[in-house]
């Protein structure tokens, strides 16, 4: 009963205990909050990566890709059973994407997915990351004010069609261009009338590329009658080319900041609408080919490396481009196969059976997890060594307790001396101080949960304040993409972090207590 | 001083009996500590008895030993040679755990510093030889029953208007004898003052004295007192005095 008592007294009268009280509670708050945004990170950076990937890939070994394909999906089928959800094929492909900026050639790699949007959304969260991530589902919002509406409703699949805004864009901007190249003929036509006939290949620097095919299939093509006898049916020169991408936004704008307001703003270089160049090689033997594709949406998926690499295709275009559709069957080849299962779970199982069914040489089977496993293992060990470096710093919080309590423990020696003359044990005594170890444990841990749960759940607001305070922004959103600070807390990782600090300073309790009791009485009852 | 004492029969029987059997007796106690390389001999060859309801006052000289001669008496302190005796049976080699038992059941010490806890309140003082002795348990179901011992011993030595405050708000007096109630309050056979009214002016100092004398004489307690003052010594039964660590009688009253 005296351990109790006198360990709540001390507990009450000692100030400097309320140090260690603190040292505690902002450890545990510290690796709470910390915890927290680094799971909430990783939990958004692998639902952003699985928004690409469906669960399970069966890609070909080859870039050519194989034919067939109802016949694997058909083989997978019955392998996978009743996991299977759903597939879709699809055909990767590395190549350039070219286009003008300010009359200068703008070259980008990219990866290039030929993808059927309608299959592709059954399959993979793309569709609904399509919805997320394509700029015609997005409001557009600039300083609070709302710019743009949604271009697509929300439940409107994601297709190859122009919206209405985007085809209005070309048109405008293909008469413009129409405008600019009637100028500079007449304009070349009055300097130097009599080089007339050699004008019908312009510099390509200073003509935009859709003016120029437009033009190529007018007037380059040979003279063709049928052709002529209805001129204005044949060729609207509106129309978007056939082959139809979305564009990873990274690849089209930069971010650059206002100079007048400080602020961010984002400068899109390719609007919907426009066209770029295309080139990648063909299959079979490889050899180069280009093709000009009309952007229909652009994406911003919030994974950089997606945003500034992945171009989607349509995927007859792209598989005609390529020459992978055999002249005789009309059958496409594809590159991979994308599985959707019914319960993720499973998927290594699905992965083993996979493997052991379909020809070796020709496809490897891999889970989303594998596929991107470098990256997601590097997040797995960045939190690992986060968490080792901020358990020392409750480690320092727990020598900080050691040294108090011996000051404690000197100061109360006469105190303990008076216990053992009223016939106090060693262990009364050493329990005393054990107590009050874990007594300050707990209430600094209990405190430092509570607030950090609350600086998690008010994180944002926080971050609002303290960029106000410093007039920096801390949270930078056109870095990360996300909105608010992403958390994530979970309550097993609350209950050990908690525990660990009131364990740490139990222990640290541990030598003054042992002090305290090995103390003798008469000594200790001397002791001025 | 406040009224004093309800008797206890048994004990006053014993007072009244003409020579009391030997309560606490110490034979050739030796005790020397270690300074450096030194052993420096404090005690050399103290025998005495102290007989049951005896009140026995040792004078002597600042260094003389006597304090220690206490301490090693109520088991505070281990004796480097000889044997301490509680009705005739050896205390001083039983093992820790039961020392530790007898301090707090057979022997009451007040101290001449007091020596109160200073975050408790007078109550809590004085409760604290209770709560050392009881499980937390046992002492929360007998909590009142303890807590009207307490009061009831506070104001037998006249601290019924203090119970609620810390040590440090109280005079020399009132600490001294919160000191007494908290060594009353188990119920202890054998009181050892270590110069109780040494801190004291001699006003309180003869209160103390007197309190003392009526515990000796009413409640029949074995009260062994330290002092360097004669004149306060001499009103206890026995008087001896300690010289270079052995003991010479000075008085007899009995």
């Amino acid at each position: 009963m005296y351990k109790l008592l006198l360990c709540v007294r001390y507990l009450r009268t000692r100030f400097i205990a309320l140090a260690s009280i603190i040292s505690v509670m902002l450890g545990v708050a510290t690796m709470i909050v910390v915890n927290s945004v680094m799971s909430g990170f990783g939990t958004e950076m692998r639902s952003r990566i699985h928004g690409i990937l469906s669960d399970v890939v069966v890609e070909t070994n080859s870039l050519d890709g194989v034919h067939d394909v109802d016949r694997w999906m058909k083989i997978i089928r019955e392998v996978g059973g009743d996991d299977i959800d759903s597939l879709a094929a699809m055909v990767e492909i590395y190549g350039m994407m070219t286009y003008d900026y300010r009359g200068q050639p703008v070259m980008k790699t990219v990866q290039l997915i030929g993808i059927d949007p309608r299959t592709k959304s059954d399959v993979s969260p793309v569709a609904g990351l399509f919805e997320t991530s394509l700029d015609s589902y997005q409001q557009i919002k600039e300083q609070g004010q709302v710019v743009r509406e949604p271009l697509r409703s929300a439940g409107e699949p994601a297709g190859w069609e122009l919206t209405a805004d985007a085809a209005e864009a070309r048109r405008h901007r293909i008469e413009l261009e129409q405008r600019f190249i009637e100028q500079r003929e007449w304009e070349r036509k009055r300097s130097q009338p009599e080089s007339e006939a050699l004008d019908h290949n312009p510099s390509a620097l200073f003509e935009p590329i859709n003016a120029k095919t437009a033009k190529d299939s007018d007037k380059a093509s040979p003279p063709d009658f049928s052709h002529d006898e209805e001129p204005a049916v044949a060729v609207d020169p509106a129309a978007p080319q056939r082959a139809r991408l979305y564009v990873g936004a990274g690849l089209v704008e930069y971010v650059y900041t206002d100079e007048e307001t400080g602020k961010a703003k984002v400068m899109r270089i390719i609007r919907p609408g426009e066209d770029v160049m295309i080139s990648t090689i063909s299959a079979g033997r490889p050899e180069p080919v280009r093709f000009h594709a009309t952007v229909v949406d652009v994406f911003k998926s919030g994974m950089s490396e997606y945003d500034s690499n992945l171009v989607f295709c349509n995927l007859e275009e792209l598989q005609k481009v390529r020459g992978m559709i055999d002249p005789q069957t009309k059958d496409g080849a594809v590159t991979s196969i994308q599985i959707k299962l019914k319960n993720y779970d499973r998927a290594s199982e699905i992965v083993q059976r996979l493997s052991t069914a379909l020809p070796p040489g020709l496809f490897s089977v891999r889970t989303w997890e594998q596929k991107q496993g470098p990256l997601l293992a590097a997040i797995e060990i960045e939190k690992a060594i986060l968490n080792v470096l901020l358990f020392l710093i409750i480690t320092v919080a727990g020598f900080g307790i050691l040294a108090i309590f011996y000051m404690i423990v000197v100061e109360k020696t006469r105190d303990i001396g008076i216990l053992k003359a009223l016939g106090a044990t060693s262990r009364g005594v050493m329990t005393i101080f054990l107590s009050y170890g874990l007594a300050l444990g707990i209430v600094g841990s209990g405190v430092g949960v509570a607030i950090g749960l609350l600086f998690v759940t008010y994180i944002d607001n926080i971050e609002k304040g303290l960029s106000k305070l410093t007039g920096r922004k801390i949270f930078d959103e056109t870095i990360y993409y996300f909105p608010k600070i992403p958390t994530d807390v979970s309550a097993t990782m609350v209950i050990w972090v908690a525990l660990s600090a009131v364990m740490i300073a139990v222990l640290a309790s541990v030598l003054p207590a042992r002090r305290a009791a090995r103390l003798h009485p008469v000594e200790a009852l001397r002791y001025e | 001083m406040p009224d004093l004492l309800i008797l206890e029969p048994t004990r006053r029987l014993m007072q009244t009996t003409p020579i009391a059997p030997v309560h606490l007796a110490s034979i050739a106690l030796e005790k020397s500590y270690r300074k450096g390389n030194h052993q420096i001999p404090v005690l050399r060859g103290v025998e005495i008895n102290i007989r049951r309801g005896e009140f026995l006052s040792i004078v002597g000289q600042s260094g003389s030993g006597k304090s220690t001669l206490l301490h090693v008496m109520g088991l505070l302190d281990s004796p480097s040679v000889g044997e301490v005796l509680l009705d005739g049976d050896r205390i001083d080699d039983l093992p820790q755990k039961t020392r530790d038992e007898l301090r707090n059941r057979v022997f009451g010490f007040v101290f001449q510093f007091y020596h109160l806890l200073p975050e408790l309140t007078v109550l809590e003082n004085v409760l604290a030889p209770l709560m050392i002795r009881h499980s937390m348990l046992s002492y929360w179901k007998r909590r009142r029953e303890f807590r009207l011992a307490a009061e009831e011993i506070l104001e037998k030595v006249g601290l019924t208007h203090r119970l609620k405050h810390k040590p440090n708000e109280l005079s020399g007096g009132e600490m001294q004898r919160a000191a007494i109630a908290r060594a009353l309050v188990a119920k202890p056979e054998i009181l050892l003052a270590d110069e109780p009214t040494g801190n004291l002016d001699a006003g309180t100092g003869q209160e103390i004295m007197g309190l003392l004398r009526n515990l000796n004489e009413q409640d029949g307690l074995t009260i062994v007192m330290v002092t360097h003052d004669e004149s306060l010594a001499r009103s206890s039964h026995r008087l001896v005095r300690l010289t270079e660590g052995r003991l010479e009688l000075l008085s007899d009253a009995a």
